[in-house]
């Protein structure tokens, strides 16, 4: 019993993901056009809307960008959001255990543009894979591959 | 290549992988010259760090030569000999700018499970679960380090393997709990946990001044340890009123400063310890907080509790009432290793550190399940067993 013990707080990661994004689309009638919003280590003037990575810039005309100084020297807040307001459904757990939710797709641009505006890359995992196919590892793998879309930011 | 793989809980095996690659301009490749076992594996080991996969490669502390070089490597060669932060940051994003490394925005490939897990995600470590990134360990012939220019130190020449070895984690983790804890000379300052990182903290605590440290735990070995090479004083929680015998060593007052060492899989001989050793294999608790409890209700009033043990989840019985009651503050991080390694490399050079000590056994990689278990059940006085290739 205990070799499977260690999947449970993955499950309960999910879990919680997912409770939070249920919660959130109930407790929060704004969810489906909230801003996506990071903080980019530059100055303001070296995160122009009219000049944004390749990340984000592949989406000309979908978007909508805002970008304004952080507080406190911590460099440029850098925020975007689809100009077409997901539904529902688009939005909904299933969607987004497909990975077919818009939202993710822009999250992982944004987070992917403000490492190449501050690391000038962004980092890869280690390839090839030297991990194996067993119950758990699927469960990560599908938690792991869903992970770089989700997220609070 | 050969690499100590983690197979499922408490099962280690050495497998051979494919060999590491450069996947981008800013990663090196180095060939691990020796490695060491850390007791914050055994918690993965143990499942209690979630997101592990069978075939993951473990191991984060360690010491290599360089072999490969990204085009957008600059401060390293090949042929340098290097010491390698655990934990990976990039070194431009606004956290690695103020020297808080191990929250790097940016080298962490899975952020969304530590958002999950904790509202923000940690910097990426080396071979320690999808949910700290996912990157490959360093218990293996060849080790891909990424930002290489921010996370590798070149080893001065004079300094040892053995020593420099510690520097990747456990000497800037036990240095980083003295440090922002904010030790002051003239404070008492107690330290539960006698391996390598607590040893450091107590070191570092009496290097910034300290009037008196003292040092707990329950390990023969380690207590004589503590005392030939660190300096500070010790305890034997088995033999101790652990709470009575600081009051007194500190005229009543409980010391100024108090470190947990220990983490989430804390032993005691006490009742306490039935109790969360129940919980925590129900599930109903993800770690054991025995140590910080105890370091919470010996503090004095309007003191600093550092917790430096790793900690995955939510604990049971946290004494918060004595947190706010008594003024305490309470402050805890991964290891900003980036911040303090050039120093601590020039304090091993200089001899005021020493580190040698900490590797009572040496192993071959083939050998690593065996120095995992040696770690674990702490036999023949281990301590840290260095893996080599």
């Amino acid at each position: 019993m205990k070799k499977v013990w260690w999947t449970i707080p993955v499950a309960a990661a999910s879990v919680a993901a997912v409770r939070k994004a249920r919660s959130g689309r109930t407790a929060d009638d704004r969810a489906g056009d909230r801003w996506l919003t990071v903080t980019v280590n530059r100055p303001l003037a070296e995160v122009s809307p009219d000049d944004l990575p390749e990340p984000l810039a592949a989406f000309p005309g979908k978007i909508e960008v805002r970008v304004r100084p952080a507080p406190g020297d911590r460099g440029t807040e850098l925020a975007v959001r689809p100009v077409q307001v997901p539904t529902a459904g688009q939005t909904s757990l299933p969607a987004r255990l497909a990975g077919e939710d818009p939202r993710q797709e822009l999250r992982l641009a944004l987070r992917r543009a403000k490492a190449l505006l501050e690391a000038g890359e962004v980092l890869l995992p280690d390839a090839p894979p030297t991990t194996r196919p067993t119950p758990g590892g699927k469960l990560v793998e599908m938690v792991t591959r869903r992970a770089g879309g989700e997220g609070v930011l | 290549m050969k690499a100590l793989c983690w197979e499922g809980v408490n099962k280690l095996s050495v497998e051979n992988v494919p060999d590491p690659e450069l996947r981008n301009d800013q990663d090196m490749i180095v060939r691990l010259i020796a490695g060491t076992t850390c007791g914050s594996d055994l918690h993965l080991i143990g499942g209690y760090i979630p997101a592990m996969r069978a075939g993951d490669v473990i191991g984060h502390e360690f010491l290599g030569e360089v072999v490969e070089t990204g085009p957008g490597v600059r401060r390293h060669k090949v042929g340098d000999r290097v010491v390698v932060c655990s934990f990976i940051g990039c070194g431009r994003c606004w956290y690695c700018a103020n020297d808080l490394w191990s929250l790097c925005d940016n080298s962490n490939t899975n952020p969304g499970i530590g958002q999950a897990l904790f509202g923000y995600e940690t910097a990426g470590i080396f071979g320690y679960s999808h949910a700290m990134g996912g990157l490959r360990g360093s218990h293996a012939e060849y080790v891909r380090v990424p930002f290489a220019d921010y996370g590798a130190f070149q080893v001065p020449e004079g300094i040892d393997d053995t020593s420099a070895l510690f520097v990747s984690d456990s000497v800037p983790t036990g240095w980083m709990g003295a440090d922002l804890a904010g030790v002051r000379p003239g404070d008492v300052v107690a330290v539960w946990g006698c391996g390598a990182v607590g040893q450091m903290a107590a070191r570092a605590a009496i290097l910034k001044g300290a009037e008196r440290v003292i040092a707990i735990d329950r390990i023969p070995e380690r207590l004589a340890m503590t005392e030939r090479y660190v300096g500070a004083e010790t305890l034997d929680y088995t033999r101790t009123d652990i709470a009575a015998e600081l009051r007194e060593r500190t005229g009543g007052r409980g010391p100024d400063v108090c470190i947990e060492a220990v983490g989430m899989e804390a032993h005691s001989d006490g009742p306490a310890y039935l109790y969360d050793q129940a919980k925590q294999q129900l599930r109903l608790q993800t770690d054991r907080p025995t140590a910080v409890r105890q370091a919470i209700h010996a503090c004095r009033k309007a003191g600093t509790v550092f917790v430096l043990g790793v900690f995955a989840g939510a604990v049971d019985k946290f004494p918060l009432g004595a947190v706010v009651n008594k003024g305490l503050t309470v402050r805890g991080a991964q290891m900003h290793g980036q911040r303090y390694i050039p120093t601590l490399l020039e304090k091993l050079a200089a001899g005021e550190l020493k580190t040698a000590h900490l590797a009572t056994h040496t192993l071959s990689l083939d050998e690593a399940p065996t120095a995992y278990e040696m770690f674990k059940e702490k036999t023949d006085g281990c301590v840290r067993a260095v893996i080599r290739p």
